[in-house]
Parts: C-alpha cells; structure tokens; sequence
C-alpha cells in the first residue's frame, strides 16, 4: 500500500506536527486542516497551528483481522481520540500493554512509521500511546 | 561559553532478556551475564527506527524547557543505522520538531562516537558565533547477526541535546579526542550485519582510545580526576566502561549512574548520550562530569562537563519529566521470534 510520494509529502505538516488550522474569528481548531472555516465561511480567518499533542480516549478498537502489510503488528489498536483542544482525531495507539488502552486513557502523541517497503520513501506520521 | 540547554532520551518500549537469546542458541545465559554484564537488551518495535527515536528525544528536550524550534541553526545527527543509504536524517528530524527550513542539517558517521562528533561540530559553530542554537542526536538501532556474540547486546535508543551559548543546565568548558585507523569493527556497504575483529576489540581498540582521550582531556585542561563527580564511558556493555576506570584509577561509584547498558543494552551513537542524560537527571548545580565516548575504527573524544550553578529547583525544572530509569523501568518483553521480526533479521539469513 504504497501512497504516492507528492501525497505522503504534502501531509508533513500534518502527519509530522500535527498542525491543523485555527480560525481567528471563531476560535476554533480544525484537523484535519481546512481551507474555509465552516462556522464563519468567508468571513473566517484561517491559519496553521499545531494541535496539542496530548489527549484521552474516547472509543477505541482492537483489530485481529487486518491488511497483509500490517500482519506483523496485528493485533493493534485504532482509537478516536479527544485532544485536549476538543478535536477529534482517528489514530493507531501503539507501546501501550492490554489493561492500558480504555475509554478515558491519558494518551500522549508519538511519531512512528506508518508503512516502509524495500523501495520506495518511508512514510512517518503520529500514532499516539497511553501516557504512563 | 558553549552548554546543554536541554536534554531528552528515547528508548523503545520492547525488551528482549539474555536468557530469550541464549535459548536459540544453546549458549549458557549466565556465562554471557557474567562475561558482558548485560541482562537485557531494547528492541525496537516494527514502527520504530533511528529516525523516529531520535524525533522523539528531541521532542522531549525541546519540550522540556519550552525551546522554540525555529531558533534552532543545526540539527546534527550521529548514527551507524540511519533508515536511508542516502536521505538525511537530519532534514526528518528537523521537519518533524518544526525547526526547518532556515538551518543546516547532517548526518555524521564515526560508527558510535558520530553523536559526539556532532556535538564537536555544534561548539564550533557556536563559539565561532556562526549559531546561537543546536540540536545533536545519537541515535541507532543496531543490527547484529543472529548467533553473532554481538547479538547479545546490540540494544536500540536515542537522546537528544540542545546546545547554545547560555548552556541553562550545563556548560560544555572542554573536548579532546584521539583517533587512529583501527580495524576492531566494521561494515562494508550493501551488507546488512556488522564484522568485528574479535579479541582486537578490546585493549587496542576500546581501551586504548578511551584512556588516551580522557588523559588528553585531563592534561589539557589541567583538571585532576578527583574533581570529577561522574565518569560517563562509551559502554558496548556493561564491563567495559568499569575497566576503564579501573585502569584510569577512578572509583566505580563514579561511573556506574552513567552505566545504563547493562539494562538496555549498547545502544551505539545513543550510549555516551544515556548515560549523560541518566547523570543529568542526579547531578546537582555546580558538579563536574567527565564523558569520553568511543567509535570503532577507532577514536574517541572526550567532554569536561560542569553543572550550571543555580538554585536547585531551578535546575530540576529544566530536566525532563520522566527520568531515564522510568523509561527503563517500563518495559514489555518480547520472544526471539518477534525480536527477529521486528529487527528485520529474517531478511538475509540463509
Ligand atoms: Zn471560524
């Protein structure tokens, strides 16, 4: 499951920061970044931020079943995860033991590779892990 | 003046014991504990390599003491395992931190002391006014062939430091090095284990490059080794560095905090950055620490260390939040046949 390199690069900023966007005239955080504001549309002024990179669990999964280019790290767990701005955001929680991963958890954001085949470029981005 | 301003470490979760490899091996666990002085070993998860540790203690530095990025002027990056042949390190790190474009980056290369040579490139560019700020890293997560004695202790991690002319918790007042061709360990290009001279790893190799830094250091500076509170020595494992003061006469209380390989194992360019890091997190304003790092093939360069005086509290604010040993102290175990996955090992045997 190679990505095409412009793709995997244009997401630095977001796959390697975690930067989003921040509306001035609303006050709110967006990541996934956006390029109109949908409170303030035109009026919105947008610009980039980095998100904390701290926050808890709110639904999590634990996947047994996956695609062939994660067998070696399956089991793992996927989480929705609730930043301490209020944003939402879909990530693997990984270095975390099975009594750990639950609703509520303190996570804390790390940065790992997301996949790297023999040819190609690495792809690196945020995965987030219990906070211990 | 050149300093440490910040400091962060990075170590996998995953260990592997000396008993796990032994198994595979019919080897005699007790006999490999006893002989290296190493009980356990980090091995890095399947998403984790040289790059991603090193972004991660550079973000705990800078973190720490609220460093802004962007006034980083150099990002300098030791390894002997970076992902890439050809694609530096240094720009991952850098982008990942939030401290590019405007600085210079490179990745260094003297097999375990490339860490050291970075911080030697950093104080250069600093005292000659050229950067005010720099990160260095030594980072590795290092391969060793299966059924190879160096599998026993071949341990994976990072640490961080940032330096500048304020030098918030330490100031760097001196380095020398001694360097000579020496064939004790290498790698040839496209191989994926390391060879190692066996027996020539050690007195012509190790020792001799370790002690004559250190002396050079001691003579140059004029500094008697009494005035020393921690000794920190390159420590391919865990007896190597007790030798070495043996010999320099220093007392093993005075090396053993910077000793952490006995329970990660050796963890290359990262090991002098540890064990730095795990004397950082006891030593108290004003104290006096003496690091001489060593890199097969050979050399070694040495580092007179002295704590910032200042207000205790002070000091203990600009140190990470989580120590080394909790790091240390966290840990999951894996079996050989998931260590041999994650380290990628089934790659080449045959
Ligand atoms: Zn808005």
């Amino acid at each position: 499951m190679q990505e095409a390199i412009p793709l995997n690069w244009r997401k630095y900023p977001e796959r390697y920061r975690l930067e989003g966007t921040h509306c001035e005239e609303c006050g709110q955080d967006f990541y996934p970044k956006k390029n109109i504001c949908p409170n303030c549309r035109r009026k919105g002024k947008l610009e980039d931020k980095q998100m904390p990179r701290e926050g808890k669990i709110i639904s999590y999964s634990k996947v047994k079943a996956s695609h062939k280019d994660f067998k070696d790290e399956t089991p793992y767990y996927v989480a929705l995860i609730e930043l301490k701005n209020g944003v939402t955001i879909f990530s693997q929680v990984v270095d975390s033991l099975d009594n750990e991963v639950e609703i509520g958890a303190e996570v804390e954001k790390v940065f790992r590779k997301l996949n790297d085949k023999k040819y190609g470029v690495i792809a690196y981005s945020h995965k987030f892990r219990v906070k211990k | 003046m050149t300093g440490i301003s910040a400091y962060g470490t990075s170590i996998p979760l995953r260990r592997i014991k000396v008993e796990e490899i032994a198994k595979q091996w019919g080897d005699n666990p007790e006999n490999i504990k006893n002989g290296l002085r190493v009980k356990e070993k980090t091995v890095r998860n399947h998403d984790e390599d040289s790059a991603t540790l090193a972004v991660e203690a550079s973000r705990e530095a800078i973190k720490t003491n609220q460093i802004n990025a962007k006034q980083i002027e150099a990002v300098y990056v030791g390894s002997e395992s970076p992902p890439y042949a050809v694609k530096p390190t240094a720009g991952i790190v850098a982008e990942a931190v939030g401290a590019t474009p405007n600085l210079t980056g490179a990745d260094l290369e003297f097999a375990c002391k490339a860490g050291t040579a970075g911080i030697q490139a950093a104080i250069g560019m600093i005292k000659s006014n050229e950067i005010d700020k720099a990160l260095v890293i030594g980072t590795d997560t290092s391969q060793s062939s299966p059924n190879n004695a160096l599998e026993y202790s071949a341990g994976c991690g990072a640490g961080a430091l940032v330096l500048d002319k304020q030098g918030e918790i330490a100031e760097i007042k001196k380095t020398t090095s001694y360097t000579t061709d020496t064939p004790d360990f290498w790698r040839k290009a496209h191989k994926e284990f390391p060879d190692h001279g066996g027996r020539f790893t050690g007195k012509p190799a190790y020792f001799k490059h370790v002690i004559n830094s250190t002396k050079n250091l001691l003579e140059q500076t004029g500094k008697d080794k009494e005035e020393f509170d921690y000794f920190i020595f390159h420590q391919p494992n865990g007896k190597f560095p007790l030798k070495a003061a043996k010999k320099l006469e220093i007392p093993k209380e005075k090396v053993e905090p910077g000793l952490v390989t006995p329970k990660i194992g050796n963890t290359y360019s990262a090991a002098t950055f540890l064990g730095l890091s795990n004397v950082l997190d006891r030593a108290k304003p004003g104290q006096e620490i003496l690091l001489t790092s060593y890199g097969s093939g050979a050399g070694s360069d040495s580092f007179w260390i002295k704590m910032k005086q200042q207000p205790e509290n002070k000091l203990e604010k600009k140190k990470p939040e989580k120590t080394l040993e909790d790091k240390i102290n966290r840990k999951k175990y894996v079996d050989y046949g998931t260590y041999a996955s994650y380290m990628n090992k089934l790659k080449e045997v045959y």
